[in-house]
């Protein structure tokens, strides 16, 4: 499972590179895509949309089921990775470049983890 | 196997037809170009559908353990009833009388069996149900000058179509986690309940098959806030004759008779999905009642508090007939019968499991359990998705898998009381071999199955490019 330093992470198992202070790109975590299994279908929120930290902000659908994508911290959707449409197994293969939404006037950071804190939250939930 | 495009011949058909004898008119509108029809010989026709039987499986094949669905074996007399030509051969404004007096009987059966009042057979389906059952609790609120009142409230352990209904109908859900018994959290739904709360849905017993043993509490806590409690009657088959929904406090309900009720699933449908309810909600019900006038039953409007038709006539009114059969053919002292072998059957066969097979929740069961492959995975690599696999080999077909979502990896298992203590022994064995092969040969299970007409289908794919239509060349 591969865990970049450079990422901040929510227990919800979305990652955030922030690209300044303000502004971030949230995707999902290599464990949560294993987790999931195989992508088939990707609904991304709407540009403009507010984000609540803690509260569902669009879903995405595997073989198994479908589910909810948590916004891992507030503010505004900028926008949305529309080549995820067509091509949500980017998910699958590359988790950490295929990032679903970007934010701006991001709030509500301070329950996101670093590398090092998701690692031991993963394994904690596998028991 | 080719389709039946690829099979079709220009100008082959089934019958002779004799010369016209009378002129031929043409209709002012004309399609231009001929419909593209397959052209087939009845021969070609009927090997074609053998064929695709062949590759199907259902209740008449063999053990279907679909976890929540209860793939009951349909009684063949249901059919023969249902195809008696008086409730074949009658339109729905004839008020056929004894079409209405099944109707009505078989109402007051199912309300006697649910604890409710009254009951529409509008609804095609179980999720059509449960969309009318929520229809009927927004209107009571409407009504009653409850604006706030907007959020469903639905345990984590609800069927998947919960949330979904409520959505729907407009309702904002609210999702509460199970307690660690597998239970609703209580003090999880008393911080969730309020002054915007509208209902409950609730599925008991709940997808891990377990009753909820705080039910009084959980529709009176809902209850208190105001809220109305609708019960998923999707696995009744684990308490009808028993235990009634109307007595655990709930307001209304909706019914799948084509999984409680012995009438034909899915594909083989079509379903019927009755809402019943408690008499403040009946005036709300969708559709017509029955009255009678004269001594003569007919159909009356329920008034303008009606939430108005959600399907014409009388629903699917064949499957009602099966359904009836079905009850009239257990009685009183059969219907809690086939509840006491359905949950009898499911420890059974979890008995023979434990101790090999990871149980979700320990302890007694209902008519359901759910298996945990976590572990197994982790250890093999052998996943629930290869298991459900190699279980066709057996003849058997696959368990429910990766429902519910609070169980990773999960197989639920639901036999049903249609099955003999041989076919579950027979089935329990077929699982231990499955568990030797993996101890021994944990590879050999990620291609599954080896024996069926149809392996692993490309379910991604199918997903991701799914193709809807045929074909054809120009």
């Amino acid at each position: 499972m591969k865990t970049p330093e450079e990422l901040k992470y929510s227990k919800t198992h979305e990652w955030v590179r922030f690209i300044s202070e303000t502004e971030a790109e949230v995707g999902l975590s290599d464990f949560a895509q294993d987790a999931l299994g195989d992508l088939v279908f990707v609904n991304l929120p709407e540009p403009d949309a507010e984000a609540v930290k803690g509260e569902t902000i669009c879903d995405v659908e595997s073989v198994k089921a479908v589910s909810d994508v948590y916004a891992p911290a507030s503010g505004t959707v900028s926008e949305v990775n529309e080549e995820l449409l067509d091509a949500p197994e980017k998910i699958n293969s590359d988790p950490y470049g295929a990032w679903l939404f970007r934010l701006t006037d991001v709030t509500d950071t301070d329950d996101l983890l670093d590398a090092e804190a998701y690692i031991a939250h993963c394994e904690s939930e596998e028991h | 196997m080719k389709t039946l495009f690829e099979r079709s011949v220009a100008g082959r058909k089934c019958t002779i037809l004799p010369a016209c004898d009378v002129p031929e008119t043409k209709p002012q509108e004309t399609r231009e170009k001929a419909l593209r029809l397959p052209e087939l010989s009845e021969t070609d026709i009927s090997r074609h559908y053998t064929q695709l039987a062949k590759q199907t499986f259902g209740v008449n094949d063999g053990f279907y353990p679909l976890g929540s669905c209860t793939m009951k074996y349909n009684p063949k007399v249901n059919e023969r009833t249902a195809s008696l030509e008086g409730f074949t051969e009658v339109h729905p404004s004839q008020n056929a009388q004894g079409c209405l007096e099944l109707l009505k009987t078989a109402e007051q059966y199912l309300c006697e069996i649910t604890g409710m009042d009254a009951m529409t057979f509008q609804p095609a389906a179980g999720a059509h149900g449960e969309l009318t059952g929520l229809m009927l609790i927004k209107r009571y609120h409407e009504l009653n000058n409850h604006p706030l009142r907007k959020k469903i409230i639905v345990p984590d352990s609800a069927h998947g179509t919960n949330p979904a209904s409520s959505s729907m109908c407009g309702f904002t859900v609210v999702n509460i986690p199970s307690a660690e018994d597998g239970c609703v959290d209580l003090e999880k739904l008393r911080e969730a309940v309020g002054e915007d709360t509208a209902g409950l849905m609730l599925t008991n017993p709940n997808t891990l098959g377990i009753f909820d043993k705080n039910i009084k509490a959980i529709t009176d806590i809902v209850h208190e806030a105001g809220g109305l409690c609708y019960y998923d009657g999707a696995n009744l088959n684990a308490v009808m004759g028993i235990a009634r929904p109307g007595d655990m406090g709930f307001d209304c309900i909706h019914l799948n008779l084509h999984k409680s009720f012995s009438t034909p699933h899915g594909g083989g449908g079509p379903g019927s999905g009755p809402v019943g309810c408690k008499s403040f909600l009946a005036d709300y019900l969708p559709g017509e009642k029955i009255a009678e006038e004269n001594g003569k039953l007919c159909w009356q409007p329920r008034g303008d508090a009606s939430i108005g038709a959600v399907r014409s006539f009388h629903g699917n009114f064949l499957v009602v007939v099966k359904a009836f059969t079905y009850l009239v053919t257990l009685g009183k002292e059969g219907v809690p019968m086939v509840a006491k072998n359905a949950v009898l059957n499911a420890n059974y066969i979890k008995h023979l499991l434990e101790g090999t097979w990871d149980v979700a929740k320990k302890g007694t069961c209902m008519h359901e359990f759910v298996l945990t492959l976590e572990e197994l995975k982790k250890e093999t690599g052998v996943s629930a998705m290869d298991v459900a696999k190699a279980l066709q080999d057996y003849g058997i077909h696959p368990p429910t898998m990766y429902f519910p979502l609070n169980v990773h990896e999960a197989l639920m298992i639901e036999p049903t009381e249609t099955e003999s203590r041989e076919t579950l022994d027979e089935a329990a064995a077929a699982f231990m071999d499955i568990w030797k092969t993996i101890q021994e040969n944990p590879e050999s299970l990620h291609d599954t199955p080896h024996h069926s007409p149809i392996k692993r289908p490309d379910e991604v794919n199918a997903a991701r490019h799914p193709v809807l239509r045929y074909p054809f060349n120009d």
